[in-house]
């Protein structure tokens, strides 16, 4: 993993067209402001990861779907 | 064109059925084409069924039936990449996550599919708000 130091205010560019710049930093928590072609998704990865665990949860459905569906 | 599918058999599609989540959906980055298809017995569930894989299909509904509060604002990222114009050009579906019983099946408000049905782009989006593993409604399970 690349590690950066920036400063408050400081930002990191990454390719030609995303800016992370960090806003403010209090205590343990950091605040960033992201700039993105609108293309790019951008989630908090807790959520995403969730999301992702839900899907795949949903995937499995259930053997006996149509007796279960059917009431 | 033959489709194989999880609980539908093999059935007949045309090309202009299919939707096109250019993304995939997160768990499911690869898959990138899916069919929704009824239950002939059951028209509130249906299935989404991805046409590459047999084995991968989800059961979706309708959330406005289900929780008539339930809102979704699509910011300019979504609307970009459906290239969506007006409100009416587009279908929502959430994924539900049956359990057995199935009164305690979820519906995932949280990440919902929104479809493009002028140009047949569909994407699931996630929310900040809504929970993920909403039971569904009393009222929608047959006793």
């Amino acid at each position: 993993m690349l590690v950066l130091t920036r400063k408050t205010g400081e930002a990191i560019r990454i390719g030609n067209d995303i800016e992370l710049t960090v806003l403010s930093v209090s205590g343990d928590q950091v605040k960033l402001g992201i700039h993105a072609p609108k293309h790019v998704d951008i989630h908090r990865k807790e959520v995403f990861l969730a999301i992702q665990e839900e899907n795949e949860a949903a995937a499995k459905g259930h053997s006996d779907l149509s007796k279960l569906l059917k009431g | 064109m033959k489709l194989s599918t999880k609980y539908h058999g093999t059935i007949d599609i045309e090309e202009n059925e299919i939707w096109h989540f250019e993304q995939g959906i997160p768990g499911f980055e690869g898959e990138k084409q899916f069919v929704i298809l009824s239950f002939e017995e059951n028209s509130v569930f249906y299935v989404l069924q991805s046409v590459n894989n047999e084995a991968l299909a989800f059961i979706v509904t309708d959330p406005f039936s289900f929780y008539k509060e339930y809102e979704i604002k699509l910011d300019d990222a979504v609307t970009h990449a459906l290239q969506l114009e007006k409100p009416e050009q587009s279908m929502v579906y959430v994924i539900l996550t049956v359990r057995d019983p199935f009164k305690e099946t979820t519906a995932n408000l949280q990440a919902p599919l929104v479809l493009n049905t002028t140009n047949r782009k569909a994407k699931q989006i996630i929310l900040n708000d809504y929970s993920r593993r909403q039971p569904v409604a009393a009222a929608a399970v047959k006793e």
